[in-house]
């Protein structure tokens, strides 16, 4: 037999058949949001129902309010995000599929909460109504994002039709730098490759690099899988994955956990398999890296300045470049450490986790923060540990705001969101105009860069911090 | 979901590459209803002012507020998965958009709520948006079955599309009808991936 790759194996393990082109692939487990209600609506005004309840996992997380929550869901002061979550609340009861609602002791983010729980596991086809669903590819499953119509199509079938895509793999070799972590890498990789570098792609990461980070840097790098056009992003699971998973409560146990992870074991690529594409990045050489502009891919080492159109040979190259300047307000050859901030942002499925709140702790307990500073944790569980290391202390003591889980000041839909022309150093993915809210300003960075933005005010290289 | 199948309208020219689905519809407007809001939401932040009044953006006023057609560069619909930027699109009366390169989930969001998201290389886009932009308000033809797109030149330039996706936009098909036809095979692929997989599927422990 041909040998096959682990995007290969998956997408076979999956088929059920191919017709007109189109192969009709099995799912495991789909994610739904409060956003899924245009979804649920459809489904219903089909007349038809949720085909496999028990594989279908709700989540509020886009809509909740991050701060006040005493009085619940009714407690929320702005009758449409209310609505919105409430309602999801509901259809998820009505439908019989699993909720982690408002008040859920593990409540969080879609792609923070299923792996915490061991929802996601490797070899699965996992659908998520986000683009970022991506994320869990770094247990070593194919993970897609879909719009409303296909996440009702999976509700009703449990299956979605797919075209084949291409691979590619991204290897990634060397020791990270001091105060160098995950989401520097995938900035870097965004910024080499760019935005749709990966478009049609199924991405495979892997290399020495890859193989040291944690699970919460893996997840890091697949997160922005989709930023650089990847609908698709993962990671081959090895021993770190097997050990993730193990206890997890969704989790095989017994006789079912070692015949799981012999599967699992069988997931790797074969010799020889081909890839479509293969892309390399030398880790060695990247900096904590920040964005100047309104796409991921127009990001810089912190040394680094903002680039001067005028340089620029390519009309219309050219004519990108001072778009991004004059919605971003910046001149060019500003050093970006010179960026003056009016807020940060810690937090969102890309740095949420209980290692991107260790690292920005790190920094934050060097300080004072300069600037509106909030954490908002990616679920009730990482907020429980990060309480019980004193995480939240630490954040209290340099002035930053601690809050309750959900995708706040990322997706700006909660009511959490900038005034227009303020500025932010965000650990979110997406510095789009607007994205932060009307007239908000973005610059993405890790959790450590952002923990040092607040303590200096600006966009600060975290390495003179530490040192 | 209504049919697609010739469609000769009013193109606009987007010269800029990247327009993502958070420019098409903000995240605020995600939680409207699927219906005739979705005309004002769409680009909402470049055709209003925060004070509430209309900007210069093109499809304020005519000839492009009758647009049917956006002409655009690559990259088209990259980011959000939200659903209401197609919403958006064809409450304002787009049926098609035409680019270089299209975000892979805009691509499918838009054939399953009848829109044509239609692929011509760099070069040809870019010489219509310029015939655009020479006359404004001139329309251009596309015809679904011959995959044809005729340009303000009365040019005839060429497209490709997924021959099932070309049918279920012409025949306005819905996609769970054409799934539920094969329910004996995806009930026997169940039976054998859990046979295989018995740890499957997931179940929280007690």
């Amino acid at each position: 037999m041909k040998p096959r790759t682990l995007i290969e194996k998956l997408w076979d393990a999956h088929h059920v058949l191919t017709a007109e082109g189109e192969s009709l692939m099995y799912v495991d487990v789909a994610l739904a949001q409060e956003n899924t209600l245009h979804g649920f609506v459809e489904l219903e005004k089909s007349g038809r129902s949720v085909a496999r309840p028990q594989q279908i996992f709700a989540f509020t997380d886009h809509y909740v309010p991050t701060t006040g929550r005493s009085k619940g869901p009714e407690g929320i002061a702005d009758a449409g995000i209310r609505n919105m979550v409430i309602d999801l609340q509901n259809m998820a009861k009505k439908h019989g599929v699993t909720l982690f609602g408002m008040d859920h002791q593990h409540q969080g983010i879609m792609h923070i909460v299923p792996p915490e729980q061991g929802i996601i596991q490797p070899g699965m086809m996992v659908i998520g109504n986000d683009s970022h669903t991506s994320t869990h590819g770094a247990f070593g499953s194919l993970a897609y994002g879909v719009g409303a119509s296909e996440f009702a199509h999976v509700m009703a079938t449990q299956t979605l039709w797919q075209r084949k895509p291409k691979t590619m793999r991204i290897v990634i070799d060397g020791a990270l730098g001091f105060g160098v972590h995950a989401k520097d890498v995938i900035l870097a990789l965004i910024a080499k490759i760019g935005v749709d570098g990966a478009t049609g792609c199924a991405i495979e990461y892997a290399g020495s690099t890859i193989a040291a980070l944690s699970m919460a840097g893996r997840m890091t790098i697949c997160n922005m899988s989709i930023e650089a056009g990847g609908r698709v992003g993962l990671i081959a699971p090895d021993d770190k994955t097997f050990a993730w998973m193990e206890g997890r409560p969704y989790a095989p146990t017994g006789k079912a956990w070692e015949r799981a992870l012999d599967g699992w074991r069988a997931l790797a690529n074969d010799t020889g398999a081909k890839f479509d594409r293969e892309v390399t990045l030398d880790a060695a050489a990247i900096a904590p890296t920040a964005t100047w502009g309104i796409n991921p891919a127009q990001a810089a080492p912190v040394t680094g300045t903002v680039p001067n159109p005028a340089e620029e040979k390519d009309a219309k190259k050219r004519a990108e470049l001072e778009i991004a300047l004059e919605y971003m307000a910046l001149r060019p050859g500003t050093a970006l450490q010179d960026i003056k901030l009016d807020r940060v942002f810690i937090g969102s499925c890309t740095n949420a986790r209980i290692e991107d709140l260790r690292a920005a702790a790190e920094v934050a307990k060097r300080g004072k923060a300069k600037i509106t500073t909030w954490v908002v944790p990616g679920s009730m569980a990482v907020k429980r540990q990060a309480e019980a290391e004193g995480l939240d202390q630490i954040f209290i003591k340099a002035g930053f705001e601690w809050r309750d889980p959900g995708c706040s000041m990322c997706t700006a839909i909660n009511g959490d969101h900038l005034q227009p022309g303020e500025r932010c150093a965000s650990t979110s993915n997406r510095n789009f105009r607007n994205r932060q809210g009307p007239g908000g300003r973005t610059h993405l960075v890790s959790p450590a860069m952002a923990a040092a933005a607040a303590l200096k005010g600006r966009l600060a290289d975290v390495r003179e911090i530490l040192n | 979901m209504e049919p697609f199948t010739t469609l000769n309208a009013i193109a606009v020219p987007m010269h800029e590459a990247n327009i993502d689905t958070n420019q098409l519809c903000p995240t605020r407007y995600n939680k409207v209803p699927r219906g005739p809001r979705y005309r004002e939401i769409l680009f909402y932040d470049q055709r209003n002012r925060p004070d509430g009044t209309k900007t210069e953006f093109m499809l304020n006023a005519a000839p492009y507020d009758q647009s049917g057609i956006i002409v655009a560069d690559r990259n088209f619909g990259c980011g959000s998965s939200r659903e209401t930027a197609v919403y958006a699109l064809y409450e304002f009366g787009i049926r098609c958009v035409i680019a270089p390169s299209f975000g892979d989930i805009f691509a499918s969001n838009c054939a399953k709520n009848g829109l044509l998201a239609l692929t011509l290389p760099d070069e040809q886009c870019a010489a219509i948006r310029r015939q655009l932009q020479d006359q404004p308000g001139a329309k251009i033809s596309i015809d679904l079955a011959a995959q044809t797109v005729t340009d303000v030149a009365g040019k005839t330039h060429r497209f490709e599309i997924p021959e099932v996706r070309k049918r279920c936009l012409l025949e306005g098909l819905d996609d769970i009808a054409r799934t539920q036809q094969y329910s004996r095979q995806i009930e026997d692929f169940e039976k054998s991936y859990y046979g295989n997989n018995p740890w499957l599927p997931v179940t929280a422990r007690e």
